[in-house]
């Protein structure tokens, strides 16, 4: 039995069907990650899976039942923008937050998981964004839930901040615990998930695990040439097609492409040769980028 | 609900209240600035000046000469009753009755009102007929006693209003709320704790005020100290609820900011804070009895000034809990945590 199980929602705000007929399972012990670009979703989806927003239509069942009461209390939430009380030190704010559960897990282990040591008398006003997103995770985890819900954890993170925070979430799944993640950095999705969604104009357009997927969609590599290279911009090489501002063709024989660019006496100075990325999967699936819309 | 969470969450807002030095500062030195400024501008008047009330005309010819009296101010008075409360609470020093058969009242307690009685007498040497003497009793209070009560009263209600108004909206504003309610804390118990930690805050914040004030005012105090506990206890607690009420649904600042302001400052007017409403427009007195800070300020001044006790204050404490549950009951049934 799924853990979570996700049935036809849909939520529509005046002028927006924000979600339009979502459904999927989340299994337990899994990362499941809703991707797609802002305004696609992916966070009211996710506000009706935590409870916090009600939809107008469809199912959520935990467990194989309705949700009830006690359903707050085994969920942890990280949301996308949070605020916590002024004047208050991080070890202030996880015992005010543990307070609220019957069921806690113990302070050192948390502190320990979400590497606060350091910063427990620190007012939480003070901390870094990555610190905060760190308390902010300890926050999520103060009940050991089964199930966490992470809402874009590491948007506006530096790079590093980003990949330390991801160390800190491998952690919480090697717990055994069930991750929900929303998130429009495709390579978060490639390191963390299990399993993904593509979602976009509150529909999901693709779902499966991000290998598979790509393996599904893309041959080994994307040669790619800006369109300003090319002699002829309305002339492509041929199997090349247009994405974005780039001239790029998905293909297992990177020698024939190149020799199709030489041909037609593209400079390469610009040439770039990759495999196939969850971002390149959604530009293919939707038209438009991850970050564009 | 778990008094558990209540009072986590109370010791999480009194520690944002009472570690905020800049808000915590002004929330104690502004209502003792007042007290002590009311002191200030009231007490240093002319020492040498009687005030002598004067019921009737005072173009009048029944008592020409000592009307002419340099050094006493001579002041209309419409209501006898209120001009002998006046007198019996020192605020004049004299008060003639010119309407009829000319009489005059003096406290025999004051001995500003000895003097300005011989200088009546002097002036009526030559009279055809002496004003008739009465005499009422009573003890001193100056302005600024007479102010104190309503300047605390007038604390409790800032304090209650934005204290628990403002900050809910601003919890909701900024994602406070929210975060709130993706736990088991349920909004009856939020509410709860906002509450008794504005209580407190309140309680605190308007002993130390009190204490503070009367340390260098030596202000009088005739009732009981719990009466007057009870009496800012039952306001604070109806004036929370109106702030909860005014909270409830609000999402911008600036409007609960505006909402508060066009609550709070009719009442301050209105409720007879710095001045008395005798004599003003009937249906200004009339809107005043509705304002729950009237009541306050009327008990309390009941309690300090003249020793009320808790029965003679009961139904202003019963108006203001009655108000409180009603106001509550509301706010509880239209709060939205979003």
């Amino acid at each position: 039995m799924p853990l979570l199980q996700v049935e036809n929602l849909v939520k529509t705000y005046p002028g927006v069907r924000a979600v339009d007929g979502i459904g999927f399972t989340v299994a337990e012990g899994s990362c499941f990650g809703l991707l797609g670009p802002n305004g696609a979703g992916k966070t009211t989806t996710l506000e009706i899976l935590e409870g916090i927003t009600g939809a107008d239509s469809g199912h959520v069942l935990y467990r194989g039942a309705p949700r009830d009461d006690s359903y707050r209390a085994v969920v942890g939430i990280q949301f996308q923008h949070t605020a916590l009380q002024d004047f208050q030190t991080v070890h202030e704010a996880l015992r005010l937050f543990a307070s609220f559960y019957p069921r806690q897990r113990p302070m050192s282990e948390l502190v320990q998981l979400c590497n606060l040591g350091e910063l427990l008398d620190r007012d939480t006003r003070a901390l870094s964004g990555g610190q905060r997103q760190r308390l902010l995770l300890a926050i999520a985890l103060v009940n050991d839930p089964d199930l966490v819900f992470l809402d874009e954890p590491t948007t506006g993170l530096d790079p590093q901040s980003r990949r330390n925070f991801w160390r800190l979430i491998e952690g919480v799944k090697q717990e055994g615990k069930t991750v929900l993640l929303t998130t429009h950095y495709m390579e978060e999705a490639s390191v963390l998930c299990d399993e993904i969604a593509v979602i976009d104009r509150g529909r999901i357009i693709e779902r499966g695990a991000p290998q598979r997927l790509l393996a599904q969609h893309f041959p080994r590599a994307l040669v790619r040439v800006p369109l300003s290279a090319l002699p002829d911009p309305g002339r492509l090489p041929p199997g090349f097609e247009v994405r974005g501002g780039d001239a790029v063709a998905a293909t297992d024989d990177i020698d024939q492409a190149l020799a199709q660019l030489r041909q037609l006496q593209v400079a390469l100075d610009e040439l770039a040769i990759s495999t196939p990325t969850l971002d390149d999967l959604f530009l293919k699936l939707t038209g438009h980028g991850l970050r564009e819309s | 609900m778990s008094l558990k969470r209540i009072l986590a969450v109370v010791a999480a807002r009194n520690r944002e209240f009472y570690r905020d030095k800049a808000g915590l500062g002004w929330n104690i030195v502004m209502p003792a600035i007042m007290v002590l400024g009311f002191a200030f501008i009231f007490s240093s008047p002319d020492e040498s000046l009687y005030k002598v009330g004067v019921l009737g005309s005072v173009t009048g010819d029944t008592a020409p000469a000592f009307l002419r009296t340099p050094h006493i101010q001579f002041i209309a008075q419409d209501d006898e009753v209120g001009a002998i409360d006046k007198l019996r609470h020192h605020r004049i020093d004299l008060l003639l009755d010119l309407r009829a058969m000319p009489r005059y009242w003096v406290n025999e307690l004051s001995a500003r009102g000895f003097v300005a009685e011989r200088l009546l007498w002097q002036s009526q040497t030559n009279a055809p007929q002496a004003p008739q003497r009465e005499t009422v009793s009573g003890r001193a209070v100056r302005y600024v006693d007479w102010v104190v009560p309503g300047v605390l009263a007038m604390n409790v209600m800032f304090s209650s209003l934005w204290g628990v108004g403002w900050v809910i909206v601003r919890y909701r504003k900024n994602g406070v709320l929210r975060r709130l309610r993706a736990t088991p804390l349920s909004a009856g118990e939020f509410l709860v704790a906002q509450i008794i930690s504005r209580l407190l805050v309140v309680s605190s914040v308007t002993v130390l005020v009190f204490a503070g004030t009367n340390a260098l005012l030596d202000f009088p105090m005739r009732g009981s100290y719990l009466t007057l506990g009870l009496v800012f206890l039952a306001g604070a607690i109806a004036l929370v609820s109106l702030g909860l009420t005014v909270s409830a649904r609000v999402r911008s600042e600036e409007l609960a900011d505006g909402l508060l302001n066009l609550i709070s400052w009719p009442m301050m007017i209105l409720s007879g804070v710095w001045f008395s409403l005798e004599g003003t427009n009937i249906w200004a007195q009339r809107i005043a009895e509705l304002l729950p800070l009237t009541h306050m300020v009327d008990a309390a001044r009941r309690v300090m000034l003249d020793g009320a006790g808790l029965q003679e204050v009961a139904f202003d404490i019963g108006i203001l809990l009655v108000l409180g549950v009603v106001l509550l009951t509301l706010s509880a049934r239209a709060f939205r945590w979003q």
